[in-house]
């Protein structure tokens, strides 16, 4: 998406839907602060102009983490200037998205190791001691 | 053919991790229109799943839908739904060809008889005992009939098999009809029947509609016209990026102007979203590329019922489809052949009536009083 | 066939439309040659002023009468323009109608945004209703009133209420809504020539003929 930033934001094509967006996130934001409990906005079933998009990317910016995730195709997990939303893009293997996220919360779920891979993985290190 | 392993097991057999598994998921739900929040839910559900046997019957139709769903390239969720599904028989994508071919349908049917799916793409021939289209020899409605007696439920794919599309376009000459048609006339037995239209549909939403079999073991919540609502509950209209330049009244006027340009609404150049019901506007075309809105060209409608006769493609919405030329120029002579008729009656009343007029002198009204 | 819903709308959209058309062309003209036919005995009187154009004089005038400030007559002239003005802005400035009319005719004309004509329809719509009130609780207009009154009331309000409700996607989805706004709006059309609705033909006649008429009667003052 990095290309896209030099673009300009043609103002003739935005649709005015970014604002109701932002809003969104601001309330989950407060939510998260207050109850610990976040939300997702899933991107993908909005109507956003390519312009729309463009706009909300450059409102919310770029944060100080950005982690990618080998599985089904990669995927890109990266906070936003605003801490505790995170823009979450799914692509598959050929690069193609798949589902896109603004997940608000301190840390994406599906970054956290699962316990059924830890029991996984267990078992291979332990595989691997033994020689 | 269906095996005992789960969606999950398989999975992790080819060395998907949980994440894989629940970036999967997270993908499904939001296909499936659903909050991110039944994420879990699904996971737990999909899963659990088990394959079901699939039996795909080609009639009339042209592959476009088959070409749709084979569009999608390893590994997707599409191909990742397939792979929880066993296909049994799809004589356009299967290795056997001929007797084996049928012989595999006929297994899958005795074999999983009572639980098996059926997609159909394709309208029924019915004019001259359906000799327009048969397979292997069989009919197209014999072998339907067959095959649905022992289905689970009934999956019609694309437009064609949904209302007859194509082949069923003014003027029928094969006498096409649906699959729903059939199961109402009584021909074929009556199953849960899915319409996925479309022309062709789109793959995320034929391999949604089973994700959702799967995630929830039964058919989802269905339209009118038999469509299932997380994909078909809202007009592309309604979803639209652009409907907020319809209501602005900024139009595009011709395909190259500034307001085309611009993006703005395709109203005026025969889009016909706002009677079409989809998923092209949020779930998109080729990966979630784009949709023909985005790409500047008005929706054709192709999801609704008799789209090939529904006037032009390039006609506004709001213009009538049939000319009207002659039949104004036709109603205004004979009402003006009509009006001088009547005037003329009114004519001779009021000449009859001066005739019979009889001058009356004071005198005599004075007598008659 | 599964669309009934959709056949309904090609029907209206199609056929239905031609009918409507011809219906109404038909009517319109009979009904111009059946008034105009009986013609107006000729006045061989002089006249009483030798000027020109009072009858376009008064079909002008006639149509801006404000007589707003008699408590009497507010409400039926301020709640007739109101209904007038907003039933032609919903009529002739929609972008689809004008779309409509640019197919048929081969010209159009720039419209408004469409939450602007949803707002006039709404006040048009209020307003229809405040005439139907008006008209059923005031006893001289009750009396006065005979069910063509309020067939031609019905037949004008119901295009404006589906066209609303289908934009609003209310009551039925909207694919039958809009058919069923095209059958309201061509069952006006068939219908006008021969209910009170043909007025919006014959009023210009009446106005420039009672103009015409009052300039040649009468003393001069």
């Amino acid at each position: 998406m990095a290309g896209l930033e030099g673009i300009e934001i043609n103002s003739e094509a935005l649709s005015g839907n970014v604002a109701p967006v932002l809003h969104e996130i601001s309330a989950l934001l407060k939510q998260l602060l207050h109850s610990g409990e976040g939300g997702t906005v899933d991107l993908h079933s909005l109507p956003l102009t390519p312009d729309d998009q463009r706009l909300l990317r450059r409102q919310l910016g770029e944060g100080e983490v950005a982690a990618t995730l080998d599985s089904l195709g990669r995927s890109e997990i990266r906070e936003t200037g605003i801490t505790g939303v995170w823009w979450v893009s799914h692509f598959n293997a050929n690069g193609e998205l798949m589902a896109e996220f603004v997940e608000v919360t301190a840390i994406p779920e599906i970054l956290k190791s699962d316990p059924a891979d830890i029991e996984q993985a267990l078992l291979t290190i332990e595989e691997r001691l033994k020689f | 053919m269906a095996d005992e392993k789960t969606l999950e097991q398989r999975l992790r057999q080819q060395g998907i991790s949980r994440r894989g598994f629940m970036k999967f998921c997270a993908a499904t739900a939001s296909m499936l229109a659903l909050p991110q929040s039944a994420v879990p839910a699904i996971a737990e559900a999909l899963g659990k799943a088990k394959r079901p046997s699939v039996i795909w019957l080609s009639f009339q139709e042209c592959t476009g839908c088959t070409e749709s769903l084979t569009r999608a390239h390893l590994p997707t969720i599409e191909s990742l739904i397939f792979d929880a599904i066993s296909l049994d028989y799809h004589h356009t994508l299967q290795a056997a060809a001929g007797q084996a071919a049928e012989q595999a349908r006929e297994q899958a049917m005795k074999q999983f008889h009572g639980s098996y799916l059926v997609a159909v793409d394709g309208s029924v021939p019915m004019k001259d005992g359906g000799l327009y289209s048969t397979i292997a020899g069989v009919s197209n409605l014999e072998m339907l009939r067959e095959t649905v007696e022992g289905a689970a439920a009934v999956i019609a794919i694309g437009t064609c098999a949904s209302y007859g599309g194509l082949p069923h376009a003014s003027p029928n000459p094969t006498g096409a009809v649906s699959v729903e048609e059939l199961m109402a006339s009584g021909e074929i037995e009556t199953r849960p029947l899915i319409n996925v239209p479309g022309c062709p549909p789109i793959p995320v939403v034929i391999s949604g509609v089973l994700a959702h079999y799967l995630t929830f073991g039964a058919i989802p919540e269905l339209d009118q016209l038999k469509r299932p609502k997380s994909f078909y509950g809202d007009s592309i209209h309604d979803r639209c990026y652009r409907r907020t330049f319809y209501d602005q009244g900024k139009f595009a006027e011709t395909f190259d102007d500034e307001g085309a340009r611009n993006g703005w609404c395709l109203y005026k150049l025969g889009c016909k979203g706002p009677t079409t019901h989809n998923a092209c506007a949020t779930t998109k075309w080729n990966g979630g590329v784009s949709f023909p809105i985005e790409s500047g060209h008005g929706c054709l409608g192709c999801s609704e019922p008799d789209f090939w006769d529904a006037g032009g493609f390039y006609q506004v919405l709001s213009e009538p489809t049939s000319p009207l030329g002659g039949a104004a120029v036709g109603a205004a002579a004979v009402g003006a052949a009509a009006g001088a008729a009547v005037a003329w009656q009114n004519l001779k009343k009021r000449d009859e009536a001066r005739e019979a007029h009889e001058e009356l002198t004071v005198d005599e009204l004075e007598k008659h009083s | 066939m599964s669309g009934g819903e959709t056949e309904l709308l090609q029907w209206a959209r199609g056929p239905g439309f031609v009918l409507a058309i011809a219906v109404f062309v038909f009517g319109v003209v009979l009904r111009l040659f059946e008034i105009l036919g009986l013609g107006r005995q000729a006045d061989l009187s002089e006249a009483r002023e030798k000027k020109r154009g009072s009858g376009w004089q008064t079909i002008l005038s006639r149509s801006f009468n404000f007589s707003v400030f008699n408590p009497h007559t507010a409400l039926n002239y301020i709640v007739g323009y109101v209904f007038h003005l907003g039933l032609f802005a919903c009529i002739l400035l929609l972008i689809p109608h004008i779309e409509l009319i640019r197919g048929v005719l081969g010209f159009g004309w720039p419209g408004l945004p469409t939450p602007l004509v949803d707002a006039i329809a709404v006040v048009t719509l209020l307003a229809m209703l405040v005439k139907l009130v008006d008209r059923v609780t005031s006893p001289v207009k009750r009396l006065l009133s005979t069910w063509g009154d309020y067939l031609a009331w019905l037949l004008t309000f119901l295009p404006l209420l589906s066209g609303y409700l289908a934009y609003h996607h209310l009551l039925w989805p909207y694919p039958t809504m809009l058919a069923l706004h095209i059958l309201s709006a061509e069952l006006l059309l068939a219908l006008l020539p021969f209910t009170r609705l043909m007025h919006a033909f014959t009023l210009f006649f009446a106005r420039w003929y009672n103009g015409e008429i009052f300039s040649r009667k009468g003393v001069a003052s």
